[in-house]
C-alpha cells in the first residue's frame, strides 16, 4: 500500500476515512444488538457502549458530550430499550469522563480500564434502574455476571478500536 | 465548548423527561419504535436460521457425549410421564364433565399468527425478544405469545410486520398460574436471568417440589388456561425457582393468540353510578306498619 496520496479522490477517501471511522465503528457496535442471537440470561456485553468507551477514552479531545445525543437515540430505537435511556445514561457518562479528564493529572493502560469498569458498572445500574421504573422487578444480582464479562472483554474491544484508530490515521 | 456542555446537560434532560413519558405513557412512542422495529427484524431474520443450525449442532455434540445419562434419565421421565397421561386423562374426563353439567361455553381461542423468534435483547436487565409478525397479520398489543412447547410471553409493541414480545421470564411479567398436580394456584414473576419466582397465594409451608409442572389458570382472562409455563428446578425455603417449558432459543415457532377474555385488555373504565334507589312499593307499605 503506497504511504501517499496520489489522486485529490484518494485525499478524499482518506479524509472521509479520519472522520467517520469512529462514529462509524460505534453505529456497527448497535447494529450487533440485531445479531440473530435469541438468550435468556443477560451476559453478553453491551458493545455499543463499550466501543464508545473505548473511543473517549482513547481519543478524548475528538468526542463532545454532544455526540452522545444522537448515537444513543439510534441505539434506544434499535435495541428497544425506553427511548431517552441510552441517551441519558451515554451523555451523562461523557459528561462525567470530561470531569474526570480535567481532574486526573497522569493516564495509563491500568487507570483507563479501571475506568472503563467503573463506567460499565454505573452504566447496567443505570439501565437496571430505569429497567426497574419501567416495571421489571429484575434483582440486581443477575447482572453481575454480565458487569464481570463486559469488564474482562473491555480490554479486547479498547484493543480493537486501537487497531481501527490506526487504521483511521495511515495516509 | 460552554454551548457544547448546555447542550449536552439539556440533552440529558431531554431524556429524561422523554424516560417519564415512557413511565406514563408505555404505547407513547409507539408509532415511531414500530417503524424503528419493522426496519431491523429482516436483518436479525435472515441470519437467524443459520445460528439455529449452528447451536443445533452443538446441542448434537453434547448430546452424544452424555447419552447414557440422558438414556437413564428419559427412561424415568417415560415412566412418570405415563403416569402422568393416565392422570391428565383423568382430569380430562371429569373437566367434560364437570363443564357439561356447569353449561360454561370457553370463548373462541384460536391463533392470530404464526411466527418465528428473530432476535432477543442481551445485554440488559430486560428480556424482550423480536417476533417475525406484526400489526399487518393482526398482532396487537397484550395478546398472549405461546409455542407448541408452552408459554412464551406477551406482545408489548407492534410494527406492521414485527413486534415486540415481553418473555416470561422479564421482571416486568407476572402470569397466573396453577400447579398441574393439584391446582395450587400461583403467580409466576420473571427474575430477568431466564428463571421465574413462583409465588404461592396462600400463606403457608411452601407447597412446592422440584420437577412441579405449572400451567396457565385463565386468572385475568389474559392468558387461556391450560398453557405449560414452568418446570420448578430448585425450592428453598420461601422460594421456588422454575424455568420457563418453552426455551424460547430453540421455539421453532410461535404463535400469536387472541387476548382469553378481551374485556380483560381493555382499560379500566369508571364503575357506573348505582341507579338511585326507589324503594319498592311493597317495602314501602311494610315500613309504614
Amino acid at each position: 500500500m503506497s504511504r501517499i496520496a496520489l489522486t485529490s479522490g484518494d485525499v478524499r477517501r482518506k479524509d472521509l476515512r479520519r472522520r467517520y471511522v469512529p462514529i462509524g465503528s460505534v453505529i456497527a457496535a448497535c447494529l450487533l444488538n440485531l445479531a440473530p442471537i435469541v438468550v435468556s440470561t443477560p451476559v453478553v456485553p453491551d458493545f455499543a457502549f463499550m466501543v464508545l468507551l473505548a473511543w473517549r477514552l482513547l481519543r478524548p479531545e475528538m468526542w463532545s458530550a454532544t455526540t452522545a445525543i444522537p448515537l444513543g437515540l439510534f441505539n434506544d430505537l434499535l435495541v428497544g430499550h425506553p427511548i431517552g435511556q441510552s441517551v441519558a445514561l451515554w451523555t451523562t457518562a461523557f459528561l462525567l469522563m470530561d470531569v474526570i479528564d480535567s481532574r486526573v493529572v497522569w493516564r495509563d493502560y491500568w487507570m483507563d480500564w479501571l475506568f472503563a469498569s467503573f463506567f460499565i458498572l454505573a452504566y447496567t445500574y443505570g439501565d437496571w434502574v430505569i429497567g426497574r421504573w419501567m416495571g421489571s422487578s429484575a434483582d440486581f444480582g443477575v447482572l453481575w455476571p454480565l458487569i464481570g464479562a463486559s469488564v474482562l472483554v473491555y480490554p479486547v474491544i479498547a484493543r480493537i478500536v486501537l487497531v481501527l484508530d490506526r487504521w483511521r490515521l495511515t495516509r | 465548548m460552554f454551548f457544547g456542555y448546555v447542550v449536552a446537560i439539556g440533552g440529558v434532560f431531554v431524556a429524561g423527561l422523554l424516560l417519564l413519558v415512557a413511565y406514563l405513557d408505555p404505547p407513547g412512542f409507539g408509532a415511531l419504535r414500530g417503524v424503528a422495529l419493522d426496519l431491523t427484524s429482516p436483518i436479525s431474520s435472515s441470519g437467524r436460521g443459520a445460528v439455529r443450525a449452528v447451536t443445533g449442532g452443538g446441542s448434537a455434540v453434547a448430546d452424544y457425549f452424555v447419552a447414557a445419562r440422558r438414556n437413564a434419565e428419559l427412561r424415568q421421565q417415560i415412566r412418570s410421564m405415563r403416569q402422568r397421561m393416565l392422570q391428565a386423562r383423568a382430569i380430562e374426563l371429569e373437566n367434560q364433565r364437570l363443564k357439561m353439567l356447569l353449561g360454561l361455553r370457553e370463548e373462541l381461542t384460536d391463533e392470530v399468527a404464526v411466527a418465528r423468534i428473530v432476535s432477543s435483547s442481551f445485554d440488559s436487565s430486560r428480556r424482550l425478544a423480536t417476533l417475525s409478525a406484526g400489526s399487518s397479520s393482526g398482532v396487537r398489543v397484550g395478546q398472549p405469545v405461546r409455542a407448541p412447547e408452552g408459554l412464551v410471553g406477551r406482545i408489548i409493541e407492534t410494527g406492521r410486520w414485527a413486534s415486540r414480545v415481553l418473555l416470561v421470564t422479564d421482571g416486568a411479567s407476572n402470569v397466573p398460574v396453577q400447579l398441574l398436580r393439584n391446582g395450587i394456584p400461583a403467580l409466576a414473576t420473571g427474575r430477568g436471568d431466564g428463571t421465574m419466582d413462583m409465588k404461592p397465594l396462600e400463606v403457608g409451608k411452601n407447597p412446592f417440589r422440584r420437577g412441579d409442572i405449572f400451567i396457565t389458570s385463565g386468572v385475568g382472562g389474559i392468558y387461556s388456561p391450560g398453557i405449560p409455563v414452568a418446570m420448578v428446578v430448585n425450592v428453598n425455603k420461601d422460594t421456588t425457582i422454575a424455568r420457563p417449558i418453552a426455551d424460547p432459543a430453540r421455539v421453532d415457532r410461535a404463535i400469536v393468540q387472541h387476548v382469553f377474555q378481551p374485556a380483560a385488555n381493555q382499560p379500566l373504565s369508571a364503575a357506573e353510578p348505582p341507579a338511585p334507589t326507589v324503594p319498592a312499593p311493597s317495602e314501602a307499605l311494610r315500613n309504614e306498619q
